[in-house]
């Protein structure tokens, strides 16, 4: 039995890997906590895990509590999108990462802004029906909400001065729910609305989501290709321990909001028949199991980018 | 006419029209429970486990089997105890203790079920390390047992006291003339105590968000945390999926003829025994 | 009384059974109070009462300050209050006064029906039918016409402060009405006779006869529903956003302290739920003070406990 805990968002990809990997190798069983990335971190420090996942990469001090060293894996990519409920609208809506600073941060208020309006026309008649931005954001800590508060800490030095990043935050307008399916669920309800979720969330459940700017001043909508051309941009400055932010990546066609899952391990963890296991397990993942991503809506990894992974993880 | 007839008019027009404000939420209320709900009943619906998050299909079978075994459970242990704490109410009210148990099934009462919920995670759940079908039991047993008490102590109270002097004058102890000739007399009376104590439970919610918890496997132990319509209409209705908002509303139409169900058992059982004039 | 006297063993035995069960009733009271302090001071020790008093409540941060609810579970239940009291006394006035014998029981009876009715049904019933409707119509009319008052001011979410106290109006209804029509029936005939003989109109008669002699009675019809509305959660939980704000504004979404509890409980661990403990506990002695209130109002009726 191999436990595991952490991150939400690749819960669902990752519910299906123990699923395959169990079905063709008798005697391994996996079992996974989808508690956050915040709680899958901290059961990898107590060592009440075998493995642990994450949406954002372990931070230095995290690391130093280790007892032994952390290798990050990158398993899967994902994206965060922004979903709104805006019925009249027939285009996407586009938005640049400095307007959601202020429209998160409570500056702009109403969708009939002159900043929002001159890209985005159609909100001068949907806003007469729906005046009001409804922001959504979290309540609970979140692997989604450091990704998310990265990238508005990148693109605004307001936001980053006034309320930073993190997996909780101040926040200093709208109302939090709980989990993805909690904001889902206000965004749903609530026309005017707008919150942040995993790109997976809105794909299964049809929602809108909003083109972002990019680097290359391209408005970028959000889809397992354009996350994997992020990590595609990203491919030569991606370190030796794989932690690196997929925010704003200067590619063309990236998605501005995209990010690395890890499963984090110990790999000198006691050489038994649990670690061979585990590490065939990343091994499997990181090959066989990619197929699963685009069909479940997650973007698989750069074919070299996995060959760097494995020479790493490759060590029986 | 004068003003005082008008003002008189207009008083009691005032107070008709806003008396039957007062209704118009109980009908928007069945209302919609029966339209949007009747659709999502089917066989399925009462026999199936849940369907994989997001899709269509599968039912809360596991729910209902789930709240027939907390009310069960939950009926055995506050029923014993309410009643015997309704016969001390009634049958030694001089007695001191009597009185103090009177304040403390009222004080009882008034607790909000969710902090007793609180109360019974920081006993069972915390201690035992998991939400339990136990705990859940707990939890609305002792919002039950209050309610028990203070109607068995209402009913028996109403028997004439001549029955008891008859037992007495007849050479019973005092136990068997309250047992065999108060009790017995009021059986009736007394179930009806009993099952709006179940009405009221059949829908608790708050109590058990954390203490039976919720589940999607059928029974699994009595150590294990346990579904519950009410936690299961909750949680689909907050959910984003359109298919579980629509069980929602099932579960609710479920609940609402469970409980409308036997609140109108009790009315007619009452008419009919004040009917035959028996106790 | 001749019913006081013990024959045997087995009368001693009963009772002193019943004595157990009654033993077990001041366990479980005590212990209902020992553990909710218990699960709190944790939370006491290492936040601190004064920054638990503060304004802000975010957990994943380590801060507790549960201001917000107690606002929340205020600013509803007086909402309730005032929306849920006139209707109440109509509807008993009605009952008592007013309608024929059929028509009156089968009123009383629907009544009774909205008591009746699970919280968790209310809720989905306001989350699904009330919302859009205050949504859509209600709010954004009072905002247009009334928005420059801050209870009409803000944006709308439909999920509210509004919201809550309405249908929290709703359930508690039945509860005032029930107490104000034992209250209204208490009230002599020969009183109503008199005035009437003195040529009264019906209205000058229940103004003059049964309410100003009732005023005590309604008052604690008010607190009896005031202690179902502190303890009432789901339907609650469900229609008041879960946001620890405190705003005046009546579109702005909210949290109770029993909402709180239920949104959170489950999920929550170490601090977290001991601070929630804390906020159990605010829950449980607020209730304990409303039930003392009543009981002294009603007792100052002239013994009429109950």
């Amino acid at each position: 039995m191999i436990n595991g805990a952490g991150a939400t968002f690749p819960y669902p990809l990752y519910s299906k890997w123990f699923f395959e990997y169990e079905h063709a190798h008798a005697g391994v069983a996996f079992n996974y906590q989808s508690i956050g990335s915040g709680g899958g971190v901290r059961q990898l420090l107590d060592e009440t895990v075998d493995f642990g996942a994450s949406d954002s990469p372990m931070s230095d001090e995290q690391l130093k509590k280790a007892k032994s060293p952390v290798m990050h894996v990158p398993a899967t990519m994902g994206a965060v999108v922004l979903s709104y409920q805006l019925p009249g609208l027939k285009s996407p809506l586009k938005l640049t990462g400095a307007l959601l600073a202020d429209i998160f941060m409570g500056k702009i208020t109403k969708w009939n802004d002159p900043s929002l309006i001159a890209l985005n026309p159609e909100l001068t008649q949907e806003s007469e029906t729906h005046p009001d931005i409804l922001v959504v954001h979290r309540s609970d800590g979140s692997g989604t909400t450091s990704i998310f508060s990265e990238f508005l800490s990148k693109s605004s030095p307001d936001w980053k001065a006034k309320v930073g990043k993190g997996t909780a935050l101040r926040w200093p307008a709208g109302i939090g729910g709980k989990g993805n399916e909690g904001v889902t669920s206000f965004v749903k309800q609530i026309p005017g609305s707008m919150g942040y979720i995993e790109l997976v969330f809105a794909k299964t459940l049809k929602l809108p989501v909003a083109w972002m700017e990019n680097p290359k001043h391209q408005f970028i909508e959000p889809t397992p290709e354009s996350v994997m051309r992020a990590a595609e941009g990203a491919l030569s400055q991606i370190p030796e321990d794989f932690r690196y932010s997929l925010t704003l990546i200067d590619a063309d066609g990236a998605y501005p909001i995209s990010s690395f899952s890890y499963l984090l391990v110990y790999p000198e963890m006691k050489k038994d028949e649990k670690r061979a296991a585990l590490f065939d397990f990343l091994r499997w993942g990181l090959t066989t199991g990619q197929s699963f991503s685009s069909k479940m809506n997650y973007a698989p990894l750069p074919d070299s980018l996995v060959k760097r992974i494995l020479t790493r993880v490759g060590v029986p | 006419m004068n003003s005082r007839e008008v003002k008189n008019k207009l008083f009691l027009v005032a107070v008709c029209g806003l008396a039957f404000i007062a209704l118009l939420p109980l009908f928007s209320v069945l209302f919609y429970v029966v339209e949007h709900g009747y659709r999502a009943l089917n066989w399925d619906f009462f026999t199936k486990l849940p369907a994989p998050v997001g899709e269509a299909g599968g039912g809360i079978g596991h729910a209902i089997l789930g709240s027939i075994i907390l009310i069960v459970m939950a009926s055995l242990i506050s029923i014993p105890l309410g009643l015997g704490m309704g016969i001390l109410l009634s049958e030694y009210k001089q007695k001191r203790v009597a009185r103090l148990l009177g304040a403390t099934v009222e004080l009882l009462s008034s607790i909000p079920s969710i902090v007793i919920g609180l109360f019974t995670y920081a006993i069972v759940v915390k201690p035992f390390k998991g939400f339990s079908a136990h705990a859940g039991a707990i939890a609305l047993s002792i919002v039950m047992i209050p309610m028990i008490a203070r109607t068995t102590e209402e009913m028996l109270k109403l028997v004439p006291h001549t029955v008891r002097e008859a037992g007495l004058a007849l050479g019973l102890p005092k136990w068997k003339v309250i047992l065999r000739i108060v009790v017995q007399g009021s059986l009736s009376s007394l179930l009806v105590g009993i099952i709006l104590a179940v009405a009221r439970i059949a829908g608790e919610t708050a109590p058990l968000l954390f203490t039976a918890f919720a589940s999607s496997q059928w029974f699994q132990g009595l150590s294990r945390p346990i579904a519950s319509i009410p936690v299961q209409i909750y949680t689909y209705a907050v959910s984003p999926y359109d298919d579980w908002h629509e069980k929602a509303w099932g579960g609710a139409l479920v609940l609402i003829l469970m409980v409308l169900g036997l609140n109108l058992m009790i009315r007619f059982f009452l008419m009919g025994k004040r009917k035959r004039g028996a106790s | 009384m001749s019913f006081d006297v013990e024959k045997n063993r087995g009368d001693v035995i009963f009772r002193r059974t019943l004595y157990v069960f009654a033993g077990i009733a001041f366990l479980l009271i005590l212990g209902i109070f020992f553990f909710l302090f218990d699960l709190s001071l944790p939370a006491i020790k290492e936040v601190g009462l004064s920054s638990m008093l503060g304004r802000e409540w975010n957990p994943p941060l380590k801060i507790f300050g549960i201001l917000p609810f107690i606002y929340g579970t205020c600013a509803s239940s007086i909402l309730a209050l005032t929306l849920a009291t006139p209707i109440s006394i109509a509807a008993a006035l009605f009952l008592t006064e007013l309608a024929h014998k059929k028509i009156g029981a089968l009123f009383g009876f629907l009544v009774e029906m909205l008591a009746a009715i699970p919280s968790v049904v209310y809720g989905l019933w306001g989350l699904f039918v009330v919302i859009p409707w205050l949504r859509e119509s209600v709010q954004p009319w009072l905002r247009n016409h009334f928005g420059f008052l801050p209870f009409f001011s803000g944006p709308i979410y439909g999920v509210s402060l509004m919201a809550a106290g309405l249908i929290l109006a709703i359930m508690i209804v039945p509860t005032i009405t029930a107490i104000s029509k034992e209250v209204f029936y208490s009230v002599p005939t020969s009183l109503k006779e008199g005035v009437l003989a003195l040529g009264s109109t019906r209205f000058e008669m229940i103004w003059i006869a049964v309410i100003s002699s009732s005023r005590s009675g309604i008052l604690g019809a008010m607190v009896l529903g005031l202690a179902r509305a502190l303890g009432e959660t789901m339907a609650v939980a469900m229609v008041i956003g879960n946001a620890p704000e405190i705003s005046l504004s009546l579109f702005s979404p909210e949290q109770t302290m029993a909402s709180a509890i239920a949104s959170e409980v489950a999920e929550a661990s170490g601090v977290h739920l001991s601070a929630l403990g804390v906020v159990g506990l605010m829950l449980l002695l607020i209730s304990g003070f409303v039930f003392f209130m009543l009981r002294l109002i009603l007792t100052s009726r002239g013994g009429r406990a109950h």
